[in-house]
């Protein structure tokens, strides 16, 4: 009877649930202690004789030393890149190419595991995005243009399509390895060799791609990879045997890209920095829409040039709109970036920390009204919590500039008119997102919204068929889709006038 | 009659706050949110707490025509004692059966804490007269049962007739004195999210104590988009006017990894309030075993052999 009894006792409400840790397993990734510059086929030992550390920003523990490439180095990875391409890559049949291309895709599917896990361990991202976002959509890219890369003749019709020659591809770190492929994908279709540079901070993706193409048996030199910091990328722009320049960062920087190429004949593209205006009409489904907000803007810790940094609500749902987005972020898991559960990793860099906390105490002095859950912080490494701004006047820095962080500016409308104003009144012009159930009103907003991707109903949605980049300060140039093949191909017609 | 308007109120508030919406649902967006917390990796002291409470939330249910006092019988000890072997593992909250044979379950569940919860109201279809579906009720109540499960009309309902589906639950609601009121949508004759939300809200606002997916009477059962869907209208009326509906998805889930999943919607969903058997069950016949089997797996680290545990 005393065991019937107890059963009959019912257990008190828990205060919480704590799901026990979930880490992926770090050790599927061989690290090298140190890298040398992938050129030729072969990785060498840069001849600056410099190295770096690369760290794991969730822990601030370095995890291997990379090469400082010099400009003896990026000389020697443009000759090789102009060896490749005028000794065999150019000539060889484009289903040839293709192959290569495609094989390339497979092996990153098959080593999706391991190179999720070195993109967390190196960006601090939590691994449910590297492993659902990053890889797939990596490999999606390659598999993409394969399909294009013998059919180029029928994608620019009597245009006579041949490739540029040399490429130089300088990456940020927000999304390493798909960057990587954003760029590498098309340059390769269209018959081109490359030298790309990926970021300062996270190198490491890059370098073990360089084993994918030793994997894929991709000819010496027609992918060469030279890591470094910003003198490297300047060098690389300044090479002379670099025939285009394809460069994904910073307003400031892509700006002074642009002068130092004015009047040197090279081609150029640039995928800059943002300030999207998230617009929410007030037929939107709502907790679908908070959903997209959060979405929005702390996938991938903020860290997204075309994140919805701001947020514009129609005033008559201000208010649930906010609870229900304040109640949401109290339920965000921020830690450690390998653990399954983990929502928002880590911030990638001590800088990018000082620059958001910078910007975030900005806000506070404008007077804007900041909201942060309770939230435990890993004591190492470089974490910021997720923060909501009410109360936001467009002329405050945090509507205006981009904070390339988990902090969401939260302005007001009235009427549509008002929101495409405010949304448009930015020096930035890379991305938009609106929510409504009108059908119409989707489309009517969407014409006169200045941004180069615009988001229906969702948010931070890619596809490698659809072209990707921005409007006025947020650069020029298409990646993705068919529009992506373009900068990427010299045309007969656009040389004799004729067309 | 008629109180409901097309707009379901009767949040007994004044007009202001509850005039500005319904809402909408968007199918893309719920499904892809349900789809990621179902990808949520719960593993050990965290598994074992979500098993034990799933079985402390499962209404163990036998709606058959063949249905005897006998079979009820059986149910009943295992509601009691789900696993004989193992005294750590609490009993189910209720047994679910069909009206008559409230009197057999309640015989057999004496003294324990398993709670009889009875059909009602023309179950499964509810194409009958409300005064048959009212009495059915009473009837059922006056036998002795602590929780009703209802039907909606969903004729009425997917006619518009909004107001009869409200009127018929306010009925059934009186009906049922303390007994707790379910209120069954069948969601899979619904059609739309939009329909759930739409009567998840108008079910509420009739005086619904809890809300129910399905009948488990066709293949179109609970799923977890369906399943947020009625959570985030809880939600929303806790949030308007502090009261606590409690949820009950049924049909469907059969496995012990299913259950987790709900729960961790409910929890990221409503919070840690709602983990408890007072504001949510699970409706299921074949769970209960597998939990069992993985709560075993959990605390010996090795499977048995399903002969171990009793099919009743």
């Amino acid at each position: 009877m005393t065991d019937l009894e107890r059963r009959q006792d019912r257990s008190p409400v828990p205060s919480g649930w704590d799901y026990a840790p979930a880490p992926e397993a770090r050790d599927i990734v061989a690290l090298e202690e140190r890298y040398g510059l992938y050129i030729g086929g072969d990785l060498v030992e840069p001849r600056s004789g410099q190295y770096f550390p690369t760290l794991d920003p969730s822990r601030e523990e370095p995890l291997a030393e990379v090469a400082q490439a010099g400009k003896e180095d990026v000389d020697l990875a443009v000759r090789a890149a102009r060896d490749a391409f005028e000794n065999g890559w150019s000539d060889i049949s484009p289903a040839e190419r293709a192959k290569y291309l495609f094989r390339i895709a497979r092996i990153l599917q098959e080593r999706s595991r391991e190179f999720a896990v070195l993109e967390s361990l190196n960006g601090g991202k939590p691994i449910r995005e590297s492993r659902d976002v990053d890889l797939p959509l990596s490999a999606a890219h390659f598999f993409y243009y394969a399909g294009w890369a013998d059919k180029l003749e029928y994608a620019f019709p009597n245009r006579r399509p041949k490739p540029i020659g040399v490429a130089g591809q300088i990456i940020p770190w927000n999304f390493p390895l798909l960057m990587l492929a954003w760029k590498v994908a098309p340059a390769l279709a269209a018959g081109n060799t490359v030298v790309l540079k990926p970021a300062e901070t996270t190198p490491l993706s890059a370098l073990l791609f360089a084993d994918v193409l030793r994997q894929a048996e991709l000819p010496p030199g027609v992918v060469n990879i030279i890591t470094g910091d910003g003198r490297t990328g300047a060098e690389l722009v300044k090479n002379e045997g670099v025939d285009k320049i394809a460069f994904t960062g910073s307003t400031e920087v892509g700006k002074a890209i642009q002068r130092e190429l004015a009047g040197t004949g090279k081609k150029l593209t640039l995928e800059l920095g943002g300030k999207a205006a998230n617009i929410i009409f007030d037929d939107a489904a709502l907790d679908q829409a908070v959903e997209g907000i959060v979405n929005g803007i702390y996938f991938n810790q903020g860290h997204v040039c075309c994140a919805g940094s701001r947020l514009l609500v129609q005033e008559s749902i201000y208010e649930p709109v906010i609870e229900k987005l304040k109640q949401r972020l109290r339920t965000l898991r921020v830690g450690d970036p390998l653990d399954k559960n983990t929502d928002v990793g880590a911030i990638n860099s001590r800088e990018q920390l000082d620059k958001i906390k910078e910007l975030v105490a900005s806000g506070e002095e404008e007077g804007a009204e900041i909201y942060q859950p309770p939230c435990r912080l890993p004591e190492k490494g470089y974490w910021f919590v997720p923060t909501v701004f009410t109360n936001v006047a467009q002329s405050y820095r945090i509507a205006q500039e981009e904070i390339f962080g988990p902090v969401l500016s939260v302005l007001t409308f009235r009427t549509p008119d008002e929101a495409v104003e405010k949304a448009n009144n930015t020096p930035y012009g890379l991305s938009a997102g609106v929510w409504t159930e009108k059908g119409s009103r989707i489309l009517s907003i969407a014409q006169r919204l200045r941004a180069g991707v615009i988001w229906a109903n969702t948010y931070n949605r890619f596809d490698p068929t659809s072209p990707f980049g921005g409007y006025k300060e947020s650069g020029f140039g298409r990646e993705g889709g068919l529009h992506g093949l373009e900068p990427y191909l010299g045309f007969d017609d656009s040389e004799t006038g004729g067309g | 009659m008629a109180k409901a308007p097309a707009l379901p109120t009767g949040f007994e508030l004044p007009l202001e706050p509850r005039i500005p919406r319904i809402g909408s649902v968007d199918q893309v967006a719920v499904e892809e949110r349900a789809a990621t917390l179902a990808r949520r990796s719960i593993k050990r002291e965290a598994k074992l707490f979500a098993l034990d409470l799933a079985v402390r939330m499962i209404d163990l249910t036998t709606l058959e025509g063949q249905d005897t006092p006998g079979k009820i019988a059986a149910l009943a000890s295992k509601a009691i004692r789900p696993d004989p072997s193992d005294p750590g593992i609490p009993s189910v909250a209720a047994l679910c059966v069909y009206p008559n044979l409230v009197p057999a379950a309640l015989d057999k569940v004496k003294g324990s804490s398993v709670k009889v919860a009875s059909v009602a109201t023309a179950f499964p279809s509810g194409q009958s007269p409300t005064h048959i579906k009212v009495a059915e009720v009473r009837d059922v109540v006056e036998m002795g049962a602590d929780e009703v499960d209802m039907v909606i009309d969903r004729g009425a309902f997917l006619s518009g007739r909004y107001a009869k589906v409200y009127d018929e639950i306010v009925q059934v609601k009186e009906a049922s004195g303390k007994a707790h009121l379910k209120v069954i949508l069948e969601v899979g004759e619904l059609g739309t999210y939009d329909n759930v939300r739409r009567a998840s809200l108008l079910a509420m606002a009739a005086g619904a104590d809890f809300i129910k997916t399905s009948t488990g009477k066709l293949p179109a059962a609970a799923t977890l988009p369906v399943t947020l869907v009625m959570l985030e209208a809880i939600r929303d009326v806790y949030q308007e006017t502090g009261r606590k509906v409690g949820m009950k998805p049924a049909g469907g889930i059969r496995q012990a990894k299913q259950a987790v999943q709900y729960l961790v919607q409910l929890y990221e969903t409503l919070g840690a309030e709602w983990l408890t058997p007072d504001l949510y069950r699970i409706g299921a016949s074949t769970l209960l075993n597998d939990v069992l089997m993985q709560i075993r797996k959990e605390k010996t680290g090795s499977y048995q052999s399903p002969d171990y545990f009793t099919i009743d």
